[in-house]
Order: structure tokens, then sequence, then C-alpha cells
């Protein structure tokens, strides 16, 4: 009994009271900015150096929807290139994602992108179920962290739920595997319409590192439309968050 | 057969890497023979046993470890082309089963008297691809009074896919069967076509989240090895740093998941937030929570700073404290104990005889850790006494990660306050990841006792010293037939708990 009061007593307050501003720590590894000329020669290199084939050399760019944070860019060039703890990356247009030499704004959701439905029907509540197709876990421990004590998204309305048949859209981590594909549709034609789809990681949206296995069938991809894209590799739970939020149309 | 008759080339833990000619060839009677006696021995284990195209035939790498002497026995086998049939070893060393079902399922060799040679997760290069996922052939007992329950491939939490397919007598379990593959993504192939010593690294650090320090520092080992580059003790010590960082915090998490499936919510949530004090450490430490980045061949960017060390200090010391109390409150709370308390029992003779290892082995009286006895790196400089627990069940499980995490707080709370005053950094340890050359026609391994069980990573390289096949285990390809023995005659209703007290990885497993 007393052990348990000191425990609570340790515990105190643990959420986290805005996730729309909260601080990540400097090295969060978030939105690229690319300034500065960077040398044909640089690029080239660079290009050729990227793990997931994120950075193109002409017009020099880095696309968040490739990359995997890894930040060995950065200590090649960092002149050139630096990555900020910005945090809020989500976007629905999946051409945002793509970073331009000089550009240091904020990533942002194109409102007109989103099916009116959406905010009218999700914007006070959002059930979601996940569907892991190849990923390797990261993704998911942080969806669930987003639902801990310290994230608690259950304060929006937005929760993930067991069942299809309860969900009002798919989140989706791994590049999606062959294996895994008839699973994921059949999951998605389960849960009732309207349905979102929602791509979590950088796998997710790219295939990220593994956009060259023989192993992936990403077809559903081609079929459904993509309400939102969460980079990350994992996505920090306040990146999905904040993303889901910007897309229902919460403050 | 005594120990002089046997054929194989002894390597220390950290190795330098051999030529492959070096490892002895024997024919396939011999080679059967040499598994099924040195395995008899229930301190020598199977590490990996695969197969790989070699000369228009198969070449088999046989890498056992044996505890006693702290060494590692490699042999091989080699076929030529048209050879599809073989004597199974499984009939007399069970621990072989999923090691002769993959090599089947790869290239089509048919093991003679093996119980089933079952597909083992429909990889993108298997033998038979006109099978898929749909075709897997579960064990069905035809039963009027029978019935299955089919669960997965996606779960009701937020977990990755797996089938589990219970065949029941009323609430009993009798018999589970585990299909996986959904996660398979052809990581090997990838290593081998990677191009570049960063994209392998990249890639190590994406086999398993929960394990990424553990396949980082096990393939950075490797490629140190090949590229004959060696690292200093300070890079060493901040290696097994983050490996015990990795431990703690997915022990942590695990004590917080077991509290959730007996409804014990004050456990659960308080657990939580403390595995959250330590995975923003590694954020703190190399701006990932799962310490992705951290870990380079040769080198790392991320250097543990002073304040870095000062801010994990703090945090292992009132984490530390905090997680005392609430697993002395679990493990004194009769309500939960009779939730672990001979569920999910798997037997010592179960576990040595599947071969489990890490946790898995020491919950059951196996002293199967290779931080005591293959240790390299730091572990090879400190005395590791394992955990050990005899009962098998959940409980034992329970109380392995809880021994374990406080061990190893302790420890990383030690190293962490000598390297702090004494050597400040950045010290001489360079960023790693530049191209590295590879020793040419030689075999090298690394192994490393992850906080789930041992991890092992082997390469072969070709003439020009480029990589012509990388091998990849986690721990769960042995332990996975571990929670089906768990569950049998057990309440349905208790397999979630039995699950997650093993919390084996599914995407480590299917590659």
């Amino acid at each position: 009994m007393f052990r348990s009061i000191k425990i609570l007593r340790q515990h105190g307050i643990q959420y986290v009271p805005n996730l729309r501003t909260a601080e990540l720590t400097s090295l969060f590894r978030g939105r690229p900015v690319l300034s500065g000329e960077v040398s044909a020669e640089l690029a080239t290199n660079l290009a050729k150096m990227c793990p997931s084939g994120a950075i193109q050399q002409a017009p020099f760019s880095i696309d968040m929807g490739k990359c995997i944070f890894c930040r060995e860019c950065e200590f090649a060039a960092p002149d050139n290139i630096r990555f900020t703890n910005d945090y809020h990356i989500a976007t629905n247009n999946r051409d945002n994602l793509i970073i331009k030499e000089n550009h240091d704004n904020p990533i942002v959701l194109n409102p007109d992108l989103v099916r009116k439905e959406i905010r009218t029907l999700f914007r006070r509540s959002l059930k979601l179920r996940q569907v892991s197709a190849g990923g390797d876990a990261s993704n998911e421990m942080e969806l669930n962290a987003a639902g801990n004590v310290n994230f608690d998204m259950g304060r929006y309305g937005i929760e993930f739920v067991a069942s299809p048949r309860h969900a009002d859209g798919v989140v989706i981590t791994g590049p999606i595997t062959e294996n895994m594909a008839e699973a994921l549709q059949i999951c998605f034609d389960a849960t009732p319409k309207p349905s979102l789809v929602i791509l979590c990681g950088t796998d997710a949206i790219s295939g990220g590192l593994f956009q060259e296995s023989n192993a992936l069938n990403r077809n559903f991809l081609s079929r459904h439309p993509i309400d939102l894209y969460v980079p990350g590799n994992p996505v920090h739970p306040l990146t999905f968050i904040n993303g889901v939020l910007d897309l229902i149309g919460r403050e | 057969m005594p120990m002089q008759d046997f054929s194989y080339i002894e390597l220390s833990p950290g190795a330098a890497p051999i030529g492959l000619k070096t490892i002895p060839v024997l024919n396939y009677p011999d080679f059967a023979e040499q598994i099924a006696g040195l395995m008899k021995a229930e301190t020598v284990h199977c590490v990996l046993y695969y197969a790989f195209p070699f000369n228009n035939g198969l070449k088999f790498i046989a890498i056992l470890a044996v505890d006693a002497t702290g060494k590692f026995l490699v042999f091989s086998h080699e076929t030529t082309a048209g050879v599809t049939d073989l004597e199974s070893i499984t009939p007399q060393i069970p621990a072989l089963h999923l090691f002769e079902r993959e090599i089947h399922e790869n290239f089509g060799i048919g093991f003679q008297h093996h119980p089933w040679l079952k597909p083992v997760r429909f990889s993108a290069d298997r033998y038979q691809k006109d099978l898929t996922m749909n075709d897997y052939p579960f064990y069905r007992i035809d039963s009027e009074e029978l019935h299955e329950v089919g669960v997965g491939p996606i779960h009701a939490g937020v977990i990755e896919p797996g089938h589990f397919r219970f065949i029941c007598n009323g609430e009993k379990v009798l018999h589970l069967e585990i299909q996986l593959g959904y996660q398979h993504r052809g990581i090997e192939k990838l290593f081998l076509n990677a191009g570049s010593t960063l994209r392998r690294a990249v890639l190590s650090e994406n086999i398993a989240g929960d394990t990424t320090v553990g396949h980082a520092v096990t393939h950075a080992q490797l490629i140190e090895s090949l590229a004959g580059i060696t690292i200093n003790e300070n890079l060493q010590k901040e290696r097994a740093i983050a490996l015990e960082l990795e431990r703690i915090a997915v022990h942590i998490g695990d004590t917080a998941a077991l509290c959730t499936d007996v409804a014990y919510q004050f456990g659960q949530v308080v657990n939580e937030a403390l595995r959250t004090t330590i995975i923003n450490t590694s954020q703190l430490w190399c701006g990932n929570r799962f310490g992705k980045g951290l870990i380079r061949p040769g080198g790392t960017n991320y250097p543990l700073t002073v304040p870095v060390i000062e801010s994990m200090l703090k945090t292992l010391d009132n984490t530390g404290m905090r997680y005392r109390d609430i697993t002395d409150n679990i493990f004194t709370a009769p309500s939960i104990l009779i939730r672990f308390d001979g569920i999910g029992t798997v037997t010592r003779s179960q576990a040595l005889s599947i071969g489990a290892v890490g946790m898995a082995a020491r919950m059951a009286g196996i002293p199967r850790d290779i931080r005591a006895t293959h240790p390299s790196g730091y572990y090879a400089g400190i005395k590791y006494e394992p955990e050990i627990q005899d009962t098998g069940d959940v409980l034992a499980r329970a109380l392995i990660r809880n021994l374990e995490a406080r061990k190893s707080i302790e420890m990383v709370k030690e190293w962490a306050a000598q390297l702090s005053p004494v050597t400040r950094h950045p010290s001489p340890i360079g960023s790693g990841v530049s191209a590295v050359g590879s020793k040419p026609s030689s075999f090298a391994m690394a192994v490393n006792e992850g906080w789930r069980g041992e991890i092992a990573h082997a390469a072969v390289t070709g003439p020009d010293g480029e990589l012509v096949h990388y091998k990849i285990k986690d721990p769960s390809f042995h332990n996975w037939i571990a929670l089906a023995l768990a569950v049998r005659n057990q309440e349905i209703s208790d397999f979630p708990i039995c699950n997650k007290s093993f919390n084996l990885s599914y995407c480590g497993h299917d590659l």
C-alpha cells in the first residue's frame, strides 16, 4: 500500500500537455534544410551515397518519403545539409515531402486535398486499424507509444481498434510485402467506407530501404487514394499525432 | 566418438576471418554424424546451419557453439549440381528442424526422414515458386470433438503479422502451429546487393526494430573483422552500453505488457513511463529512440558526450529505483502471481531439444548467454553471470526480465561512470562507414547476446573481396517453437500472456 503510494508519487504527471508545441532534443532528425550552393560533384556524391535513394542531384533535393533519416548526408556535407528537430512533417501531398534547396518552411497539409467527409465524420472520433506489412516493428512500437500515458492521443478521440469493422481507416507500416499484400487488401475491404489510408513510415511511403526488394507487392497503393503520408524511420509519435490532427482538422 | 576424431575449425569470439578453404569439407554422412555427435552434449548448440550456392552446387556450413571452451566450431559439406536428397539430421537432433526446412525451402533439398519439411517464410527466392502463403500445410486432427481457432496474420493489437492456428478441445489448446513469413522483405539478398558499407549498416539497423543495436553491433563487428579494423576500448564500451540500454528498455516494456495481459493497469502504466525514460536516453544520445544511426562499422557519429553520460546516470538512478519498487509490487501480488505461476511451461528437456537460446533457454535452467560463454567486444573483459530460472513458465520469463533489467541498469551505471571523468569525448573513435575493403575468399562471423538471445551474422567473400553470401539469425528463429510448446494443454485464454512472455520477433524471423 505505502509502496504503491510512493510509486504513484514518483510517477507524477506523465502526459505531454501540448502535443502541438512539444520540443524534441536538438539531435532528433526531422525535416532537413538544404542551404548554400551545392556543386554538381557534391550532389552526385551525395546522391550516390544515400542508402535509400532519397537524394536527387539535379535539382538538388531530399525526398522525405524516401529518406530514412540516417543523417549521413549531413555528416558528409555539413555546410549544405542540416536535419532540424522539426517533427511536423506529415502531409497529404506527396510532393510536399520533397525538400528543395534553400527551402526552410514548415511542411503543411493541403486542406483542399482532404476529402470533405473526413473532417465532418472523423473530427471528434477517429478509430484506426493498423496493418504491419513488412515493418521492423519500430513504427508499430511508436504507434503504441502514441496512445500511452505520455502522448495519450486518446485525448482527441483517436485510437487503434482491434477489428477493421470498427475502423475508420487503415494505417500501413512497412514496405508491403508480397506475403502480406492479400491480408492488407482483405483488411481494408472490411472497413466501413469512407475509409482512410495512412502510410506510416518511410518504408510504407516509398519502400524506403527495401525499394529494390523482389519480396514486395505494393499494388494496393495504386488502387486506393492515400490520405496522409507520415515520414520517419520510425515515425515519432508526435509526428503521427500531429499529422492526423491536421488531417481531421483539429486545432 | 572422442573429440579428436572430429574435423572442424575452431574459432574464438571476435576472431579474424578465416580462408573459406580452411573450413573442413566433410562428405555428408560424416558431416551429419559429426553434427549429431557433437550436439549430444547439452553444452553444445547450433548457432547456424545453412547452405548457399557454390561451384554449381551448394555449400553447407554448420556453426556450433561449445559453452565449456567458449569456442565456435565450423565445418562444411559441399554438394555438386543435381543433388536433391540428403538424410535428415532432425530425427536425432530436433533443434535442426527449422534449419533443414530453410535449406529445403530455398534450394529444394529433400531431407529424408525429416518429420515435415514445411515452408519457413515463403521467401521470395524460394525453390517452389508456385506455392504461396495460402498453401501452407497446417497440421490437422480430424475429430468431431475438436475445433480450430485461426488468429492472424493481422492481430488485435498494433503488432507484427503472423498466423496462429490452434487445435482446441473445448478451452484447452492441444496444438498450436505458427505460420510466419508475412514480414519477409528479402533482407539477406539486399545485403549482398547493397553496394556500400553504409547501406549495409543501415539495413542491419532495420532487421528488427526492437533489436536495432543488437543486429547493428553484430553486423559492424563482422564488417570490422573482414576489413581488419580494430576499434578502441571506448567504442567497445559504448556499444556495450547501447546493447544494455536496449535490453533495459525492452525488458521494462515487456514488464508493462505482461501487466497489461493480467489487467494490472498500474504496473502497465508505470512501466510504460519507465521504458520511455530509457528510449528517450537513446534519443538524447543519437537522436533516435531505438538507437538507429548510432552503430557504424569502424566508428560512430555519436560518441557519448559528458552531458549525455550525466543525463544517462541520472535517469538510470531514478528509473532503476522506480523499477525496483513497481516490480516488488508485481512479484509480491498474489493476484498477479497466480496468473504467471505454472502458466505456459516449457521444460528444460524441451528447451534443450528445440535448441532454445537466450531468455527462452535461461528461463528453463539452461545457462546459455553469449555474454558469459562467448563474449566479444567489451564483454570479453568482464565476467558476466547469467540470470537463470528453472521453472520454464511465464513467471520465470517475467523474473528473468526483472532481474536482467536491474542488473543491466547497474552495469551501465558502472560503465558510464567510468567513462565520464577519465575519457572526455570526442575520443579518437572515427566516424566509420567509409568504404572498407574485405579479405577475399574468406568466412567471418559475429555473435552477440541481444536482449532476446543470441544474434548471429555470418558472411562469405568471393575472390574479389565482395560479399557472396550473408546470413542473419535472430534468436527468434530458434525460439518460436518454444511458444507453441508453452501453450499445449493451456487454456486458450492464456495464449496472450504466453506470447507476451516470449515477445518474439516476426521480422527477425522472416528477414
